[in-house]
């Protein structure tokens, strides 16, 4: 499916907009990460919570739980909060 | 992951001209001075004589940088500790002095709690120490909330280190957030005694200050004589705040502290701290972060008082910078401000902000938190200003290449 990267992790992806697979956002992450080493822990705390200041969109609507079920089809946004202003 | 900051070839190269007066003793070697701020990292690279700077920077532009260290066992590892407002911590490393830059593949974290409880989560790395000479590639590191972690691999990953980090004592020791710093509590002063890889202190604000004799595998707190805020309990461990605790190379069992209540030094086998800042003159006060020892001289070390009166300003106390040194362990100080803003700079100098080279005389070297880095070539009697305008200041560091 294809995943949007907010600007902040453009340094690991290099492209805004990358394939991945997963049947949930947890599987998602986990091979975002074997993609682009290092990029889950930016996101995703070791108590795998998403961290503070990130937002995860599923089709335009936001998703708060890491098990949500991903279709292939489906568009995933990884999106800075706008807690800078 | 391999990865690389692509801005480095854009980076500003600037030399600065500075005054004119020979040291007594020319060195052979160049200083490096290490500069973290809340928006990047900047390298300052010295002549010989520190007359002249060249500055590579910044770093990571944008990136909230506590702590940049250069392993001194190897003379070209840098660490450098950073997050951003958005993204998790991490550590990233060069070996090329900044020309690129590689994360580790394990950054400091906690361990994952048991289900159905609450674990911790590191906010951000704070302080890196690198290991015993005797230890190659090892370091270690304190975070945001209070942990210490090691590495083995150069930086490459980490694991937590000691029991300290889940021990219910400790956790009850460290508190709370709200018991931290403005910007989180903070594990700090990591220190390895010179004489031996398992004698080990670190500090907490708050927290206390502890040592270990075995290696890290237990630790005791080491806080008699140190006073507490007013009305609170000195026997409570978690009320005590040392700002920062330096050990004097020349003399292992020597040990001066910046704290929240004070000034202290402490000399071993003693583990009883002695107040030395009742000795600074009043006007000026001995609430300060910093602490920098001499590299050759256990009577000598420096601070850099600032306003802890009433709310905690945390500026420069009347608005009249100056760094005070002792000469005689603390029995009587003296105010170092020549060169230094005479009224109106309201900036101060965070713990990690002030740091001392080798060299004789000693450069001595500060940030601040109005983002300006100042240097003084002999011990502090003249200061000069290196940069202005760089963001706020968090970590100075000063090693010789």
């Amino acid at each position: 499916m294809k995943v949007l990267i907010p600007s902040s992790l453009l340094s690991y992806t290099k492209e805004q907009e990358v394939e991945a697979t997963g049947a949930t956002l947890t599987e998602l992450l986990a091979d975002l990460d074997r993609r682009y080493p290092g990029l889950r822990f930016r996101v995703i705390d070791e108590q795998d919570n998403m961290r503070g200041h990130m937002r995860f969109f599923v089709n335009g609507e936001q998703v708060f739980e890491l098990t949500h079920a991903l279709r292939p089809t489906d568009a995933v946004y990884l999106v800075q909060a706008l807690s800078g202003g | 992951m391999a990865h690389t900051d692509k801005k480095s070839a854009a980076r500003e190269q600037t030399p600065i001209a500075r005054a004119k007066r020979a040291p007594r003793r020319p060195p052979t070697r160049r200083v490096l001075v290490l500069v973290a701020t809340r928006k990047g990292a900047w390298l300052f690279h010295g002549d010989t004589t520190r007359r002249t700077w060249r500055i590579d920077g910044p770093h990571f532009l944008g990136h909230i940088v506590n702590h940049v260290v250069l392993d001194l066992r190897d003379g070209r590892t840098l660490l450098m500790a950073t997050k951003t407002g958005h993204l998790g911590p991490t550590v990233f490393r060069s070996t090329d002095f900044g020309r690129t830059w590689k994360e580790a593949t394990r950054p400091p974290a906690f361990a994952k709690a048991p289900h159905g409880e609450q674990g911790r989560t590191v906010d951000h790395t704070f302080w890196l120490t690198p290991c015993h000479a005797n230890e190659p590639n090892a370091w270690y590191a304190g975070t945001s909330p209070q942990g210490l972690f090691r590495s083995e691999d150069d930086g490459v990953t980490w694991e937590p280190f000691s029991i300290i980090n889940d021990d219910p004592q400790y956790r009850k020791w460290m508190g709370s957030v709200q018991d931290g710093t403005p910007d989180g509590p903070k594990l700090h002063s990591i220190i390895v005694d010179p004489r031996d890889p398992a004698h080990l202190y670190f500090a907490m604000s708050g927290g206390g200050v502890h040592e270990s004799v075995d290696r890290g595998r237990t630790f005791a707190p080491i806080v008699k004589g140190m006073k507490v805020v007013g009305g609170f309990d000195p026997d409570n461990i978690a009320f005590h705040d040392p700002h920062c605790v330096r050990l004097c190379p020349s003399n292992p069992d020597r040990l001066y502290q910046q704290n929240h209540c004070g000034i202290y030094r402490l000399d071993r086998p003693s583990s009883e701290w002695v107040h030395i800042g009742r000795h600074v003159p009043k006007r000026t006060g001995d609430i300060g972060f910093p602490m920098v020892v001499h590299p050759r001289d256990a009577d000598t070390a420096w601070v850099f008082p600032m306003d802890g009166m009433t709310v905690w300003p945390r500026t420069s106390p009347e608005g009249k910078p100056a760094a005070m040194v002792t000469r005689n362990g603390g029995k009587s100080w003296q105010r170092l401000d020549s060169g230094l803003p005479k009224s109106q700079a309201w900036w101060t100098v965070k713990r990690q902000a002030m740091t001392a080279d080798a060299q004789d005389p000693v450069g001595l070297y500060f940030g601040t938190t109005s983002g300006e880095l100042w240097m003084s070539r002999d011990e502090g009697k003249r200061w000069t200003c290196l940069a202005r305008h760089l963001p706020e200041i968090y970590a100075v560091e000063a090693a010789e290449v």
